[in-house]
């Protein structure tokens, strides 16, 4: 029972990380249709850059928001000037596109970081709280609360405020959107903006847990995009519910099967999801009137 | 100078002309049509006005700035809205939110107030959801107004896109076939509510099949056959042009275009 338990907590908090991983995939795809696969190079670089500001002697929650600004304007420049570049290419060709910024961008980090593993300090200490036999460490708790806190404040942004509606709009209908007078050119730069920021704030959060290093983006990539097939691309619903359900599989598999087999669940959801159901638990049925 | 120019629009599509050297103008509080039988170029024409296409040549002048080719969105900050024949809803979102993102332009506010959820913001959004009732009240949408809009009738949806280029507050309306596929009783509303938006001093031009409608609402009508505009005028004076007779009949007809109606 203490390991079930033990195992479910270890489950939902690496799920809240694939979560907000899901999450930055959907809000570009929604944008663009392109399934960027530099995300997780922006939660690398969240946890990387923090690493370098606080080694430079910057109090840990300053290095935390420069790596957050930081990766949002690069997130910003890799739209600038990668993606809107080649508008109207094929969404597979920007899919490629992404996949070569996100070889550039480990390759520089290396450069201008370095090619080492770091851990950030925890945020409140590592003295572990005991619950029912199983044990959480305080930081789990800040990763799934900052988690929380990123779904609320995105669902209030795009219910509640006229931008967070014309990002919605140009995701539904961009001709639509344009015809309004929205510009949908800047719906991309703030959803890259937005979707770097998520993906770095995800990597402060979880790097005093599992360690940083500029080659950890791939992995973290391919299991938030598992994630996101998994709730429905383009959903952020499903995004959280696909980011903790594939969390709480790679960890029921590490503690009840073997830990050598964790890495593969993403894989295996993938394949699960594109021949039994593609579009996901929350993926819409497009329908068109004409 | 009118409102809106059009200076010898022609565009060519694989060395085939669509639409060659056509000219009118647009007042406020005006409503111009254009018709023409099918493949006339009516619908390419507004495609150039509205930036859709790119004429080849011509020139789109808006209040005397040179608008030709603009993006959508640039002509709707300029004070030019359209709607689609095919419509372009936001089908996925509610009836309220598709009028509210009208409001886009002239209630947004700086974008870090919104994504912090400033107190501005919020009155802001307020502010849009509310013009987004009355105007929903206008097209007689008010009861509908939190259901998707994917699931309204055919004649509730073209409402809904007029009340939000409405939302946009134009200057020049474009309408697509406002009436196409609707029913007598949606025609009728649609037709007072054209009145209505012109009365308010908006410039609206008119693409529509609805002979009885356009004659009904027209102070000018255009008419283009093989995208050439073979007759302009009031509609006593165009359904009596036997150039336009003869692109509507065939050559040697002499029934009049009531027989349309």
């Amino acid at each position: 029972m203490s390991d079930l338990l033990q195992f479910l907590v270890s489950g939902v908090t690496v799920g809240a990380v694939y979560a907000l991983v899901a999450l930055g995939f959907t809000i570009i795809y929604n944008a663009s249709d392109v399934v960027n696969f530099a995300q997780g190079e922006f939660v690398m670089l969240g946890g990387m850059i923090s690493v370098a500001g606080v080694a430079a002697g910057l109090p840990l929650p300053l290095a935390a928001l420069i790596a957050i600004a930081l990766t949002a304007a690069i997130g910003v420049a890799l739209n600038t000037f990668a993606i809107e570049p080649a508008r109207g290419a094929p969404v597979v060709s920007l899919i490629i596109i992404t996949i070569g910024a996100s070889i550039f961008i480990r390759g520089v980090t290396q450069i201008v970081l370095d090619k080492g593993t770091h851990r950030l300090p925890s945020f409140s200490g590592d003295d572990p709280i005991h619950v029912l036999g199983a044990t959480v460490l305080p930081q789990s708790l800040w990763v799934v609360a900052g988690a929380v806190a990123i779904f609320v404040a995105l669902w209030l942004f795009f219910t509640r405020t006229l931008t967070g509606r014309a990002v919605l709009a140009t995701s539904n209908n961009r001709l639509a959107a344009q015809l309004v007078g929205i510009n949908t050119r800047f719906v991309m730069t703030l959803s890259f903006a937005l979707s770097a920021a998520i993906g770095a704030l995800a990597g402060v959060l979880i790097t005093p847990i599992l360690p940083t290093s500029f080659e950890i983006g791939i992995s973290l990539a391919l299991k938030g995009f598992a994630a996101a097939m998994l709730g429905g691309m383009g959903n952020p619903k499903g995004a959280l519910a696909g980011g903790l359900l594939l969390g709480l599989m790679e960890a029921l598999t590490a503690g009840y099967i073997s830990s050598h087999y964790k890495d593969a669940v993403a894989f295996f959801v993938i394949l699960a999801v594109l021949f039994a159901f593609p579009r996901g638990l929350y993926g819409s049925n497009p329908v068109e009137r004409v | 100078m009118s409102l809106l120019q059009v200076e010898g629009l022609g565009i060519s599509f694989g060395g085939v002309t669509a639409v060659n050297d056509v000219s009118f103008g647009l007042e406020t509080g005006k409503i111009v049509s254009v018709i023409g039988p099918n493949g006339a170029g009516k619908t390419t024409l507004f495609n150039m006005i509205s930036g859709v296409y790119l004429p080849k040549s011509g020139r789109v002048r808006l209040d005397g700035e040179d608008v030709t080719g603009l993006r959508p969105d640039l002509l709707a900050v300029r004070g030019m809205s359209r709607t689609f024949q095919n419509l372009q809803i936001f089908h996925e979102m509610s009836v309220l939110e598709n009028v509210i993102v009208g409001f886009h332009m002239h209630e947004r506010g700086p974008v870090l107030a919104d994504l912090f959820g400033l107190p501005g913001s919020r009155r802001r959004a307020r502010a849009a959801a509310e013009g987004a009732r009355v105007l929903l009240e206008r097209v007689g949408l008010e009861r509908a107004a939190e259901r998707e809009a994917g699931a309204l009738s055919y004649g509730a949806l073209k409402r809904l896109e007029i009340a939000r280029a409405l939302a946009a507050r134009p200057r020049v309306l474009l309408l697509d076939e406002p009436a196409a596929g609707c029913n007598a009783v949606e025609t009728e509303e649609i037709d007072r509510l054209i009145c209505e938006v012109a009365k308010t001093g908006v410039a609206i031009l008119l693409v529509e099949h609805d002979m009885k409608l356009v004659m009904r609402l027209s102070d000018t009508i255009v008419v283009l056959d093989h995208g050439e505009k073979i007759a302009e005028g009031d509609p006593a004076l165009v359904s009596r042009d036997p150039k336009v007779i003869e692109a509507y009949l065939g050559a040697g007809t002499t029934e009049a275009l009531h027989a349309h109606g």
